[in-house]
């Protein structure tokens, strides 16, 4: 080994078996006292989408890449669909298509809000980070607070209703074309959805109640947990309220002072440059003038409601306040606030839908523009786990040359590390390995709900490997844990 | 079975079936509403008998329907256990050849063989997947040829000649290497006189020529085969249907 920083150095290797879109680990480098010297959460995803991509037909792009991930595929459908617009050379919708896309996106990021929370990130929130594993899973949700897990399921089945209606299908469904949508709604559609939405706002406040309760009954520990202090990066509209599908970049530096605003983000290329390391297929992207080692940012829900100056729902404006008002820092940065964030998010969904619902061009006919073929199209969006860049370029023959795509996630990835370090250090350095420890880390992992759900989201069923790494790479521990056998020391 | 020599009929599957003079047994079959699983038949075009997914039994023999001559004397069979099998494996081959990507194809939904192996029960590849590198044709302004999907059937090979009297396609090479070509000097088809109204334009059972600006505009519930089986829809073409 080269580097004498790294001498004496054991591993301990968090490893959740992969699955399809994505594989995460945590490695723990810890010297011989048990003293955290690294941490690293890797993660593989995307490989090979852009050679897959690669000469097909550029209108096919909002159906392939959706395919590519089955957590937040309507973002990706959206994204690609903003990008070959661009494409097709039109830069404005028709309204009805645009408020079709604004519909569409509101029910996926309700129902995404919902399954994390409900599913994901209520088990940590209402039974502790170090309770037992087995007590910590919606299972244990659905026992002791049942009344809670149906409303988050019935919040949930609601966007994905608002999704089928308008592409077809729950999931993977088809809907957007370059240039517009390919169907209205009908007025029966519409008469089904406005049924159950008010029942949605206010299950959905009631979800936001419980987890401000939460987050403030230990505010001590909450605000300090995985702390990862940094700038804010997401997109706003042209009067910085709060958008989710449209509009310029704004980003805040962590002292809350506007560092850009209301940048275009077809020019991303100037702005966010991509680091590769070695030890991970996920990049780092940062910003090119702060440089890769201080230039990383945060985007999500977290982002997305500390950068806006307001939301233009009434009820979620007001928490927005309020959870402003809880900080002593001029920005919200702890990561457990993304839970708080979260659900403020998804009320703003419910009461834009109900609004939405009532504007008869949802059922217009008036879904198509066209325009001058461009041969490079940026589509973004703020996805429910952030910004999501997607960037194409074509040949005349409409045929895809180059595919980038800046997934959320990714944008995440430096801050996810800083708290897993942080973590690390005060949880796990100096005491034995127990799953709680362990646990601890997933905790803030799953803060940030990056786009791995095996690797965070089925937390207590997923078979864990943990190793222990000498610098020479021996194995000088081992433990294990699933269901069925828990937790096991080799 | 006595003979009605002013009414002729064979059995299939132990059903009557009248036919005129001349007609094959697929022909006879389909005007009597009588389905019998195919794709490179077409009935205004030749038979070709190629894609052999219309293999019936008689006497002890497979014959190809579509090239079959009915006559009074022929006792046919169709729908059995052996020969769905048969029919299933010749459809996994046709996947496993080509790069048939359902979920986000343009076609889902439309696409005849996509609705066969439904038909078929197909539940999987069974065999070694080919992967092929094809190379694909957006030379033309409207039409895109996607060989990745081509299962070479020739239905629009024989469209253009009989139909559109063009004879923009025909098939090269040999064996697994067989593909789609365009007849213009530089192969391309941008350079042939396909036009986008021709039948050979739209007569693709699986989507491999795809009309552009048409992608994705039928939402999934209002595609041919969305709801009803191929065996009740028959092959239809996305404009065929009433
Ligand atoms: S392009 Fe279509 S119609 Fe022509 S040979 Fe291939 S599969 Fe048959």
């Amino acid at each position: 080994m080269n580097d004498p920083s790294k001498v004496n150095l054991k591993r301990v290797v968090i490893d959740p078996v992969t699955r399809v879109e994505g594989h995460g680990k945590v490695s723990l480098l810890l010297d011989d006292d048990n003293q955290i010297h690294e941490a690293r959460f890797h993660i593989v995803e995307f490989r090979g989408f852009e050679r897959f991509i690669e000469g097909r037909p550029y209108w096919e792009l909002p159906m392939v890449v959706q395919r590519l991930c089955g957590i937040c595929p309507v973002s990706h459908h959206l994204a690609a669909g903003k990008a070959i617009d661009q494409l097709a050379g039109v830069s404005e919708l028709s309204p009805p298509a645009e408020k079709l896309r604004r519909l569409l996106h509101w029910g996926q990021s309700l129902q995404s809000h919902a399954l994390h929370f409900f599913h994901l990130a209520s088990p940590d929130l209402l039974f502790g980070f170090e309770s037992d594993v087995r007590k910590r899973s919606i299972v244990s949700v659905i026992e002791s607070h049942r009344d809670l897990a149906l409303k988050g399921v019935k919040i949930r089945k609601y966007g994905q209703e608002v999704i089928k209606a308008i592409t077809g299908k729950k999931i993977h469904g088809m809907a957007v074309l370059a240039g517009g949508m390919n169907r209205a709604l009908t007025t029966d559609q519409i008469k089904q959805l406005k049924i159950d939405i008010k029942d949605i706002i206010n299950w959905t406040e009631e979800a936001l109640v419980l987890v401000r309760k939460l987050y403030l009954s230990d505010i001590a520990l909450h605000t300090k947990f995985a702390k990862a202090d940094s700038a804010f990066l997401s997109l706003v509209d042209k009067d910085g309220t709060l958008d989710l599908y449209h509009g310029g970049l704004r980003i805040k530096n962590a002292d809350g002072s506007i560092l850009h605003d209301h940048y275009d983000y077809s020019n991303y290329t100037q702005l966010i440059k991509e680091q590769v390391k070695s030890w991970s297929y996920m990049k780092f992207p940062f910003l090119i003038e702060r440089g890769p080692q201080t230039g990383w940012y945060k985007v999500g829900p977290l982002a997305r409601i500390n950068n806006c100056d307001r939301i233009d729902t009434i009820k979620a404006e007001s928490y927005r306040q309020d959870f402003l008002a809880h900080s002593e820092d001029a920005l919200v940065h702890p990561p457990l606030a993304f839970h708080w964030a979260r659900m403020i998010e998804a009320l703003y969904c419910a009461e834009a839908i109900a609004k939405m619902l009532d504007d008869p061009d949802l059922c217009s006919g008036d879904l198509m523009r066209r325009g001058e073929k461009q041969l490079e199209g940026i589509g973004v969006i703020e996805a429910p786990r952030g910004t999501l860049f997607h960037h194409y370029k074509i040949n005349e023959n409409d045929q895809v040359t180059m595919a980038n795509l800046i997934v959320s996630t990714t944008s995440n990835n430096q801050a996810m590390n800083e708290s897993v370090r942080q973590v690390a250090n005060t949880y796990v350095s100096g005491r034995e390995l127990t799953p709680e420890l362990l646990n601890n880390i997933e905790v803030a992992i799953r803060a940030y709900d990056p786009c791995l759900s095996c690797a965070t989201h089925a937390v207590g069923k997923m078979p864990l490997q943990v190793e222990l790494l000498n610098s020479v790479g021996e194995t000088v521990a081992r433990c294990s844990r699933s269901s069925e056998t828990g937790f096991n020391v080799e | 079975m006595t003979i009605d020599i002013k009414n002729p009929s064979f059995l299939l599957d132990g059903e009557e079936v009248p036919f005129t003079e001349g007609q094959t047994v697929m022909e006879a079959a389909l005007t009597a509403g009588s389905y019998i699983p195919h794709l490179c038949f077409h009935p205004e075009l030749q038979a070709h008998g190629s894609c052999r997914l219309c293999i019936v039994e008689s006497d002890n023999r497979l014959h190809a329907s579509c090239t079959l001559q009915a006559n009074s004397r022929l006792k046919v069979s169709s729908q059995t256990q052996a020969i769905n099998k048969m029919r299933k494996h010749i459809v996994q081959m046709l996947f496993v050849e080509g790069n048939h990507i359902c979920p986000s194809c343009e076609f889902s939904g439309n696409c005849q063989l996509q609705a066969m192996a439904y038909e078929l029960d197909m539940e999987e590849g069974h065999f070694h997947f080919r992967y092929p590198k094809r190379e694909q044709d957006a030379s033309h302004n409207d039409i895109f040829l996607d060989r990745d999907r081509c299962i070479n059937c020739e239905l629009c090979v024989r469209a253009s000649r009989e139909n559109d009297a063009k004879n923009v396609f025909s098939l090269g090479g040999r064996g697994t290497e067989t593909h789609l070509c365009a007849n213009s000097a530089s192969g391309k088809l941008g350079d042939t006189s396909l036009d986008v109204s021709d039948k050979a334009a739209n007569i693709c059972p699986v989507g491999a020529l795809l009309i552009n600006d048409q992608s994705y505009v039928t939402p999934k519930e209002d595609r041919v085969y969305y709801q009803t089986s191929i065996s009740l829809r028959g092959n239809r073409r996305p404009k065929e249907i009433e």
